[in-house]
């Protein structure tokens, strides 16, 4: 097996008429972090779910720390944490009760459970809210806590499914502290984001998946090449203006430039960040005034759009009823 | 408003507090026994925490018993005491087998909420998180009984069978729904919402209990009727509770009811595990 954490080739799995994962080959090597990106019905829970062994693959092969998910899934389990979309701990319990129950059914004490839990709870913050039912939680708190349940065992493999989805941006900044601190104790983090900044923070390496199928993989660096540098936006002060400012754009910046849905913005990939200045002050120069700029990282659509050539999208007919994975509640 | 401002108050995640707490050590895996037991002891924490759902254990049977015993019992047996004699296993039958309900609904929650992912990524004896919650409803089933009894014998019910009666029908009661709850353990694995779940479960149990011989007396039914309520499990299990309340012990019923039992669990826990493995 070598020194793969996470091997796989030819992975499937589809729900009816819909192919989840399509085929996915990935290798992710021990240690660090290793971000799987794509926009929500992409296929990225379906895979996470086949490699903590919750679904069996229709076909191919997974393997995790050496063992096959479908042949070996209870040493897979007993080496892998696993954190959903969405807070997988039991509401009605109390922060602390949640932990020592998971203490207990991996083989602690009740004495050690309870101490083993109360570190967990000083270490994530949660300390106060212990006695508390996790529903009167805040969504940072409980994702602190569902994080903390897949580490009651310091796990060698940990699954964090959109850890970060529908945080507040404290709260994001916490949970991804907590994946640096989790990677520094040589944990090997497999991690799914919609978000292409929060991969290019965190990861190390990237597989970029759509329709079930991986389109890119790379460093984060290697990934923005293929993009560009990212992407200007203007937005005028007169609407009417837009068409001639367009044309001023895309002379200066030598790339296409793309009227958005606000009538009087623009935006353009760049692939040189020199020229924007230059640009801008072209505008004023024609007596086009802007009331605003920004130079932005490319965004996940952005990503999509060079890699496949269509937007990001959402694939309706996976998300709701057919796999409740993908689903909300 | 609450969390928030302790969320405020909370300190922050530090490096250093996370490496104290993931330097842990790795305690070797605890047996079927102990993880059942675990699950029962979440089922226990749950009532703990949200006892609104112990409804259906108390108001539903003292609601039953009171109402059968003084709408009906003079119609059906002349005075209201002597229909009770005659309910009152009845209702503690049906009181039981109607609470065992709540076991599938308890589940589907499990699986929308998503803790039900936690307890299958663990490396844990596989039935256990669904026979744990079992031992816990037994909890459950064991309050429900308590109530209809102590109902029963403040109206007058006075089991010919004394204590012995009594303790011995409630413990085949227990068992026999500890295996009839894989059933809607196995439905809440098949159907989508708790919703779904709680109505084939109604659709089930009301035919059940009511075609039985659990308040009336099967020979003033049709014959068709009356070949329906013979095969009726929930009969047989009604006869041994009344006789076992009233001193008479019918050794073949008791058989039965225990033989059914284990089919049950023997037919329906295969199936409900393979479901449960394979659940999307």
């Amino acid at each position: 097996m070598g020194t793969f954490a996470i091997e796989t080739s030819g992975l499937k799995k589809s729900f009816g008429k819909t192919h989840a994962v399509a085929g996915v080959d990935l290798a992710v090597s021990a240690g660090g972090v290793y971000g799987v990106l794509g926009p929500n019905g992409a296929g990225k829970t379906t895979a996470i779910r086949m490699l903590a062994t919750l679904l069996r693959p229709d076909a191919g092969e997974a393997q995790v720390l050496g063992y096959d998910v479908v042949r070996d899934a209870r040493a897979v389990r007993s080496r892998v944490g696993l954190t959903g979309q969405f807070a997988s701990v039991d509401e009605d319990l109390t922060g602390v009760e949640n932990l020592l129950l998971l203490a207990r059914l991996l083989g602690y004490s009740r004495r050690r459970g309870r101490e083993r839990a109360g570190d967990l709870l000083d270490a994530f913050g949660l300390a106060e809210a212990a006695d508390r039912q996790v529903k009167k939680y805040s969504g940072g708190m409980r994702r602190r806590i569902d994080i903390a349940a897949s580490l009651v065992v310091t796990p060698e493999l940990i699954f964090l499914d959109e850890p970060t989805t529908g945080l507040d941006p404290r709260s994001r900044n916490q949970v991804w502290e907590i994946v640096r601190g989790m990677v520094a104790e040589g944990t090997t983090v497999l991690l799914t984001t919609q978000y292409l900044d929060e991969a290019d923070q965190l990861a190390d390496r990237i597989a970029v998946i759509d329709h079930g199928k991986v389109i890119a993989e790379g460093s984060s660096g290697q990934l923005k090449a293929s993009v560009g540098a990212g992407s200007l936006q203007v937005r005028l002060r007169a609407p009417g203006q837009r068409a001639e400012a367009e044309r001023v754009l895309a002379g200066v910046l030598e790339v296409q430039v793309e009227p958005s849905a606000d009538p009087a913005a623009l935006s353009a990939r760049i692939s040189d960040p020199e020229r924007v200045a230059r640009s801008l002050a072209e505008l004023s120069r024609s007596g086009i005034d802007v009331t605003e700029f920004a130079l932005g990282q490319p965004s996940l659509d952005e990503v999509f759009l060079a890699l496949t050539g269509h937007a990001a999208e959402e694939t309706p007919e996976e998300t709701p009823e057919e796999t409740p994975e993908e689903d909300a509640a | 408003m609450n969390a928030t401002s302790t969320e405020q108050a909370s300190a922050p995640v530090t490096e250093d507090a996370l490496r104290g707490a993931l330097a842990g050590e790795r305690p070797s895996n605890p047996g079927p026994v102990l993880t059942s037991l675990t699950f029962g002891w979440r089922a226990l924490l749950k009532i703990k925490h949200v006892p609104e759902q112990l409804v259906d254990v108390t108001m539903f049977p003292i609601m039953f018993t009171l109402m059968f015993t003084y709408l009906f019992g003079g119609a059906l047996a002349g005075s209201t005491q002597e229909y009770l004699q005659f309910l009152l296993p009845g209702i503690l039958v049906q009181a039981n087998v109607m609470i065992t309900m709540n076991t599938g609904i308890t589940l589907n929650t499990d699986i929308q909420k998503g803790v039900f992912d936690r307890f299958r990524s663990l490396p844990v004896w596989r039935p256990s998180p669904l026979v744990g919650a079992l031992l816990g409803d037994v909890m459950r089933y064991s309050i429900g009984s308590a109530i209809v009894i102590t109902l029963g014998l403040i109206l007058g019910f006075r089991p010919e069978g004394g204590a012995v009666g009594v303790v011995l029908s409630v413990v085949l009661l227990l068992v026999f729904s500890f295996c009839l709850s894989w059933l809607w353990t196995m439905l809440s694995l098949i159907l989508r919402t708790p919703n779904s779940v709680a109505g084939v479960s109604m659709m089930v149990m009301f035919p059940l209990t009511f075609v039985s011989n659990i308040f009336v007396d099967p020979k003033t039914m049709p014959g068709w009727l009356q070949a329906a309520v013979e095969v009726n499990p929930i009969t047989h299990l009604a006869t041994v509770v009344r006789g076992l309340m009233h001193g008479s012990v019918p050794a073949g019923e008791i058989g039965w009811v225990l033989v059914s039992s284990v089919l049950l669990v023997a037919v329906l826990g295969p199936i409900t595990m393979v479901l449960y493995r394979n659940k999307k």
